[in-house]
């Protein structure tokens, strides 16, 4: 169920997005067609220093103008238009994407360690929690979620519209250019009709495909909501998105220590490992005990400098990684690897509780 | 001067199946509460004696015995049902409180049973607990909200978050808290056992602890009760942890009650008390009359025993449970037992029984989501306790937000426990609670022991297929998992508490 793929040229070589469109279209058969989305880290250099906000409006003449005032309360919007889209056949779209370049105005989070970050946030909260037809679907510096839910139902159109090819070709995906790529191709299990639904997930600098589903939404999703985070789309890459900001940015793990805490060793293992690896494990389930994720999931997550993969500790889902020369793809499948990257050079098939994590040379 | 009331109409009746019976007189040695007599080579029977233990027809060789409930009961009426007006008789006649052994009877809903369970088809697979494993051990004690780290010489990330003494036990099944003197030594001897079996722990009640269970001592939490009775620093010392019991679910708001009946030479050296005499702790503990003593006394109790051992706190379910488990989870205890209305007792006031408190499970979900928004979860653990009675209470009650659970009657119904209910009256003929030493003997702890044990193999084994049939192999997953969980038939402002969905949803 559902496809994802991520790429990561480690020394910041741009790729356009026609290699992932056509990667992400080779493993049609692991979704319906109902839902696919990309994000691409790098693709807005002229506004770096800006946080791009993708914003869903039901409908923009309504709901844009509310937004406009609560952006200019905490920061400056530096500029904002309609993110270029181009019809496709079948594909019916049920929202206004747009993009604001935003900066936060720091001293309005006086005492946290990441002021705009914190703004962010709250915003992103804020926003997607309100009635108001307008949903952020990405929020970071120089990176970018173009998503699309189906048109199944609407029109009686069938669940090809939204087919990986034609969700890339209503944003022209290949006319972007990023260092990372992730996507993901849906099999669609709640709302399809949904545009904010389908991965990729996204909260500032991280962004989170998923192929899976786990059965610990309710108690993650309760757990991350005792920090202040609001799930307004009922989704896991959502919650996971939120997970690993908690834990990286506000509670300062590294990132390997971060996975080892949303999918942890099992006690047995815990128990035969040298002391202080073992205080260190036991101490991440007590503390991150309800941050545990269960069920059958594999992840790829990416923020500016890294790229890292993981599965559930049963590795119900499959995960493959392919390395060539400075790009590393984690894919759920060898082929689609091989689509983009005939040549690849070495494919790994990590064993469960083996995370992958691929740095971004400074 | 006899009462107005003649008799009351018989509860049970007992009756003989002559062309069965032989005479062998086994009735007649089991039953402690004096049913049946000998007249000649007749066996005669007292019915109103009866408590419906069930002792005389599991020992019955030729199944001769049968036992009727009421056979003549009162004019039917809604209103004025049987129980209210034996009470007015029972009252009219005497001008005391009722006293009642066991859980509640009120005929209220059992929640439980209206909490559907989850299981993964298609979207998520199941786990088959007996090819992967599904972890059920569990830590109970204070967690470290976040963690802090350093990097030692060689650069290699360091914790530097000090963890706080937690038990750890393998199934989360604990046996709760049942006193030297509420039940025998035998009884408490086969559940120490099958504590260390099954590797759980048990509680020693307010009773103290007796010698003969120190060789079971580090499956033992020692509990300290406002009566103070056993406590000394022995006592303290030989715990694997403490338990500071601040109120009951059978009686919220009362002390504890152990009839004079029940205080033989024994138990008396153990709790410290005069034999015969009625050991009424009180309702408050008298060094705490305000939340902010309890700390005093829970960092007291640490410091006596070297900050190496868990300190719980036991309160009942009461309406403003969230309340008491946020103040109480400040007050440096490490794990807070939740005792519902259900729960059971040796000796409680019957208008407390019936009528005070609220159900475990209500309780239990409002204080995992007072202590969340307080961010206060992680500080302490919580056992639900209180009519646990089968293995998807368990799972139910940790979805609802526990980190365990303590069973108390389902323990005592493994070891032969009938649920009569007269508990107080010290004749357990099951030789359970009971001081008497021809009733104690019956109850042999090798065999009940086992049969303990085998309740808890048997619910944790259920507890895994079950968590297995959720999709969820640990069981911190578990824990607060409200979507593992819809509502049958429950109101919705039911559910909100819950915070759980209706079926369907």
């Amino acid at each position: 169920m559902c496809g994802i793929f991520g790429v990561m040229d480690k020394r910041r070589q741009m790729m356009d997005g026609s290699g992932i469109r056509q990667a992400l279209s080779m493993m049609n058969e692991r979704g319906s067609g109902e839902g696919a989305g990309y994000v691409a880290y790098g693709i807005y250099p002229d506004y770096r220093d800006c946080y791009a906000l993708h914003v869903f409006f039901d409908n923009a003449r309504e709901s844009k103008a509310a937004v406009d005032t609560t952006l200019e309360q905490w920061g400056t919007i530096e500029h904002d238009e309609a993110i270029p889209t181009y019809d496709q056949p079948n594909l019916r779209a049920t929202c206004t994407p747009w993009r604001y370049f935003f900066k936060p105005d720091p001293s309005l989070a006086p005492g946290s360690a990441s002021p705009e970050k914190e703004i962010i946030t709250n915003l992103v909260m804020q926003i997607n929690a309100g009635a108001n037809g307008a949903e952020i679907v990405s929020s970071g510096k120089n990176v970018g979620v173009f998503k699309a839910g189906s048109s199944r139902g609407a029109e009686g159109a069938g669940g090809a519209g939204s087919r990986p090819e034609a969700v890339a070709d209503y944003y022209r995906i290949e006319d972007y250019e990023g260092y990372i790529w992730l996507a993901h191709n849906r099999y669609a299990t709640t709302s399809p009709e949904k545009w904010e639904r389908p991965d990729p997930f996204n909260l500032h600098d991280w962004s989170v495909v998923e192929n899976g589903k786990t059965t610990t939404y309710g108690a993650n999703r309760r757990y991350i909501e005792s920090f202040g985070y609001n799930c307004s789309t009922s989704t896991d890459s959502e919650v996971i998105a939120y997970l690993i900001d908690l834990l990286v940015r506000r509670h300062g793990l590294d990132i390997n220590l971060a996975v080892r805490a949303l999918a942890p060793p099992y006690w047995e293992e815990i128990d035969r490992m040298p002391e202080a690896e073992q205080k260190l494990c036991r101490a991440l389930r007590f503390a991150y005990g309800s941050a545990t994720m269960n069920g059958p999931f594999t992840v790829v997550a990416a923020n500016p400098n890294m790229m890292v993969g993981f599965t559930d500790r049963g590795k119900l889902r499959p995960m493959v990684v392919g390395e060539c020369g400075d790009r590393l793809y984690i894919a759920s499948e060898e082929s689609a690897i091989r689509a983009m990257e005939p040549g690849v050079e070495s494919i790994m098939r990590p064993a469960a509780g083996e995370t992958v994590i691929g740095r971004v040379a400074q | 001067m006899s009462s107005n009331f003649g008799s009351i109409p018989l509860r049970y009746r007992v009756s003989i199946d002559r062309e069965q019976c032989m005479e062998c007189g086994r009735c007649i040695d089991n039953c402690s509460y004096g049913v049946f007599r000998r007249d000649g080579d007749r066996i005669l029977i007292n019915s109103r004696k009866c408590t419906a233990c069930h002792r005389c027809l599991a020992y019955c060789p030729r199944d001769a015995i049968m036992l009727e409930e009421h056979p003549c009961d009162y004019r039917s009426h809604p209103v004025w049902n049987r129980q209210v007006r034996e009470a007015i008789y029972n009252q009219a006649r005497t001008g005391k409180i009722i006293l009642a052994g066991m859980g509640s009877v009120a005929n209220l809903p059992v929640i439980f049973d209206h909490l559907m369970l989850d299981a993964c088809q298609v979207t998520t697979p199941p786990t088959d607990p007996l090819r992967e494993p599904v972890e059920l051990r569990t830590y109970l004690g204070k967690k470290p909200s976040r963690l802090d780290f350093r990097r030692n010489s060689n650069g290699d990330v360091e914790l530097s978050t000090e963890l706080a003494p937690n038990l750890m036990v393998e199934t989360p099944i604990l046996l709760g808290h049942m006193s030297y003197g509420a039940i025998s030594l035998n009884a408490q001897v086969s559940m120490a056992r099958a504590a260390k079996e099954t590797g759980t722990y048990m509680g020693t009640g307010e009773g103290g602890l007796h010698p003969g269970l120190y060789p079971y001592q580090d499956r033992m939490i020692v509990q300290v009760a406002s009566g103070r009775f056993g406590v000394n620093i022995d006592y303290l010392e030989r715990g694997a942890a403490i338990e500071v019991k601040l109120g009951q679910g059978a009686k919220p708001g009362i002390g504890g009650h152990l009839t004079g009946e029940k205080v033989s030479k024994d138990v008396s050296r153990t709790r410290m008390i005069p034999q015969g005499s009625d050991a009424i702790s009180p309702a408050p503990h008298h060094d705490i009359y305000g939340i902010e003593d309890l700390p005093q006394l829970v960092r007291s109790i640490k410091e006596a025993t070297g900050w190496k051992k868990p300190v719980f706190a036991k309160v009942a379910a009461v309406n403003n449970t969230a309340e008491n488990v946020a103040a109480v989870a400040r007050a440096s205890v490490d794990a807070i037992a939740i005792d519902g209305f259900r729960g059971g007792t040796g000796a409680a006031p019957r208008v407390f029984r019936d009528h005070v408190g609220i159900p475990i499970e209500v309780a239990i979900a409002s204080a995992d989501r007072e202590l969340r928004k307080q961010g206060l979860r992680n500080e302490v653990s919580l056992i639900a306790c209180g009519s646990i009675r089968e293995s998807a209470d368990v799972v139910k009650a940790i979805a609802l937000g526990a980190d365990a659970v303590y069973i108390g009657t389902a323990a005592l119904a493994a070891m032969g426990c009938r649920v009569c209910g007269n508990c107080y009256q010290g004749l357990c003929p099951w030789g359970i609670a009971t001081q008497r030493d021809d009733l104690v003997q019956r109850l042999n702890p090798d065999v009940a022991s086992k049969q303990v044990a085998n309740l808890i193999h048997a619910w944790t084994m259920e507890v895994t297929e079950l968590m297995g049939a959720a999709g969820i192999n640990s069981i911190e997953s578990l824990r607060g998992n409200r979507d593992r969980l819809r509502g049958f038939m429950l109101d919705e402002g039911l559910l909100n508490v819950l915070d759980v969905k209706p079926v369907g949803a």
